[in-house]
């Protein structure tokens, strides 16, 4: 029988089904921040509960610490950190903490530390956890109840998803990246379009994507509702899987780490290449999106009555006026950093767009490095000269930082924020806050400009 | 055992209400999963001076007691964050009814005994506005049978067998998967030295 890489790998992690309809999965690999996993190593000690297999889970500090300094900035935050640092040192589980040279996004420092690998289940505290699809793992955020359960169990209780395959066919536009495309398919699939299912990503664009491209875009298929995104394990994978502290120590074998060709989906999306053209957010969900050359959208646009009032409540939140050309939205702040896009490759793309310019008068703009390794790296290639000497404020820690506002980095109410990070939600980047989501490299040309900007400009027109 | 869950029912048909507007971020700096009543929905129901809002369906009679909430589409979606749902209990919510919600909220709701009933668009249509009628009385959860009873109005809703037994019977999922350590250890012994992770301390 053919079969969809999704139904292998949750094959392969099956212990057992249960009587009411659900079954028991094995969880290869279990990671834990210091927010969501608390509760759950509380729940272990009312229950007088042990940890199953502590040499199982990574433990990481990333959202709530401050990135100016290794120091927490806050007691609350320190409360936090500290609480996790015990739990772990209670239960002989790895702690990579701060001033840990391994210490960052729990997202970005995994496949660095070489844990992560094609054929595996991997769990987390967080819903971005989707990312590890990038390798041909399953990869999917919990809750801290089942934090709990992981923990003592190794197991987690799971229902099987139905399958989606999203194929991005032929080379993407100029100036497309990995974030316009998982952008796209947002736009296309829609926030909850793929609620209930597990979403492989398939085609030419897809496969000539590098292994931190596949990350950007698994990692968002969170916004479209998908609780496991997928890309089939290749040459570009084996290559990355290489050069690692752990490398070497974990093969998951027993099957070939993509579909069958014959494997049906149960719902199928295609989008031309030609179509990821670089976007921008002008809402307050991540479906809510346009080319950086169109207009914020009027009520004209929409048929249905929810739709525009979803439109009349997303620009009255931003700010902005329906029909709005999308290049004339000034910002005030630039941030670069996050899961989605902070790493090496996401630096060196933005970098290209600031050498030999600066940020605007009155942006402020902030890059914050995904791990402590990225940031040494950046550091040595001349990143960091490059994002100073532009203006930029290049911060010595990795952390979660303004994506999420959980530490000191927040935006004030009404501060508009072109953002390299997944979420335009209301308050995300702090209450009041007004996000737009686009590629790092967009982020750096909004930076120097002061409004948002077409990267093609830049690219088109390079006076070197 | 809980079968029934019965109440008044506020509408919040907005699409799309992520984990993040259900409990802001500045609420999450805890290691309990205590006093989030306050947390939850804190930005819809309070101005930024902590000033009521008085036209927030929640601060307005009869909705201020509501226990149920009738919801737009994608209800849940975003972060994973359990405080959510956590604060949404302490709020008193015993049931969401929408036609969407994202995956992990769906599932911490279960674990918390939140029941997330899933109807079509035509009954959340229906159920908005039944809802929005300030006499409109109570509605009626039944899980046993999936179906919801307002007055004269009778619709089915979808919902799970194993999320329906877990709200009925209300039990630890935890210490129940404990009854199968011996299939848990018989899987283990099925893997071989290179898929046991081991991470370097």
């Amino acid at each position: 029988m053919s079969l969809t890489l999704y139904d292998k790998l949750v094959d392969a992690h099956k212990v057992c089904d249960l009587p009411d309809g659900d079954m028991l999965i094995y969880v290869d690999f279990h990671i834990m921040n210091e927010y969501t996993s608390p509760q759950a190593f509380s729940g272990l000690d009312t229950k007088d509960l042990t940890v199953w297999r502590p040499e199982a889970h990574l433990a990481v500090v990333d959202h709530v610490n401050a990135t100016r300094s290794s120091e927490p900035h806050d007691a609350a935050s320190k409360l936090l950190i500290d609480n996790l640092e015990a739990n772990c040192t209670k239960q002989g589980i790895a702690f990579y903490g701060l001033g840990d040279p391994r210490q960052g996004i729990e997202h970005v420092i995994v496949p660095e530390q070489g844990l992560v690998a094609p054929g595996m289940l991997i769990a987390c505290g967080d819903s971005h956890t989707t990312t590890y699809g990038a390798f041909g793992a399953l990869g999917f955020g919990i809750g801290t109840s089942e934090v709990e359960h992981v923990l003592a169990t190794q197991t987690l209780r799971y229902k099987r998803m139905k399958t989606m395959r999203v194929t991005v066919d032929g080379d993407i536009a100029l100036g497309g990246t990995a974030k316009d495309i998982i952008m796209k398919v947002v736009q296309v699939v829609g926030a909850g379009g793929a609620n209930g299912y597990a979403v492989e990503f398939a085609g030419s664009a897809i496969s000539n994507l590098d292994m931190a491209g596949r990350m950007t875009v698994c990692n968002m298929a969170v916004e479209l509702g998908a609780r496991a995104a997928l890309i089939a394990a290749d040459d570009v994978t084996a290559a990355a899987l290489q050069g690692h502290p752990h490398s070497g120590q974990f093969e998951f074998i027993g099957e070939n780490w993509a579909s069958d060709e014959a494997a049906v989906f149960d719902k199928e999306f295609t989008i031309t290449g030609a179509e990821i053209v670089p976007l921008i957010t002008w809402g307050t969900s991540p479906d809510q999106s346009v080319p950086i050359t169109a207009r914020v959208p009027s009520g004209s646009d929409y048929v249905s009555p929810k739709d525009k009032a979803a439109l009349g409540r997303a620009l009255q939140y931003m700010g902005l006026s329906e029909g709005q050309s999308a290049q004339s939205i000034e910002i005030d702040t630039a941030f670069i950093g996050s899961c989605t896009n902070s790493r090496i490759e996401d630096l060196r793309e933005a970098a290209k767009i600031l050498e030999g310019r600066h940020v605007a008068t009155g942006v402020e703009a902030i890059v914050v490095p995904g791990s402590a390794m990225t940031r040494l790296k950046a550091e040595a290639e001349g990143l960091r000269a490059i994002f100073e000497a532009a203006g930029f404020e290049w911060r010595p820690e990795a952390g979660c930082s303004m994506c999420l506002a959980m530490n000191d980095d927040i935006a004030m109410d009404g501060e508009r924020v072109a953002s390299s990070t997944n979420r335009n939600f209301e308050g995300r980047q702090g209450r009041g806050a007004r996000t737009h989501l686009m590629s790092p490299a967009m982020v750096a040309a909004a930076a120097v400009t002061g409004h948002l900007a077409d990267v093609r400009d830049f690219t088109r027109k390079t006076s070197k | 055992m809980k079968k029934t869950i019965k109440g008044i029912a506020a509408p919040l048909s907005l699409a799309n209400v992520d984990t993040d507007v259900i409990m802001p971020k500045r609420f999450l700096i805890t290691i309990t999963r205590e006093g989030l009543a306050d947390g939850t929905f804190a930005d819809l129901r309070f101005d930024n001076e902590g000033e009521v809002r008085p036209d927030f369906i929640l601060n307005k009679q009869p909705w201020t007691t509501a226990n149920i909430l009738v919801v737009g589409d994608n209800f849940g979606c975003g972060s994973s964050r359990e405080h959510a749902v956590w604060g949404m209990r302490q709020l008193g919510i015993d049931a969401c009814i929408g036609t969407s919600f994202a995956g992990i909220f769906y599932d911490n709701a279960r674990k918390n005994g939140l029941a997330l009933p899933i109807v079509s668009s035509e009954t959340q249509g229906d159920l908005l506005q039944l809802a929005s009628d300030a006499n409109g009385g109570e509605i009626s959860i039944d899980l046993e049978t999936r179906t919801i009873t307002a007055g004269d109005f009778k619709a089915p809703f979808e919902m799970d067998d194993a999320t329906q037994t877990a709200l009925i019977r209300g039990r630890d999922d935890t210490m129940d998967s404990l009854e199968y350590v011996d299939a848990i250890r018989a899987f283990e012994a099925r893997l071989s030295d290179t898929m046991r992770v081991s991470v370097i301390r």
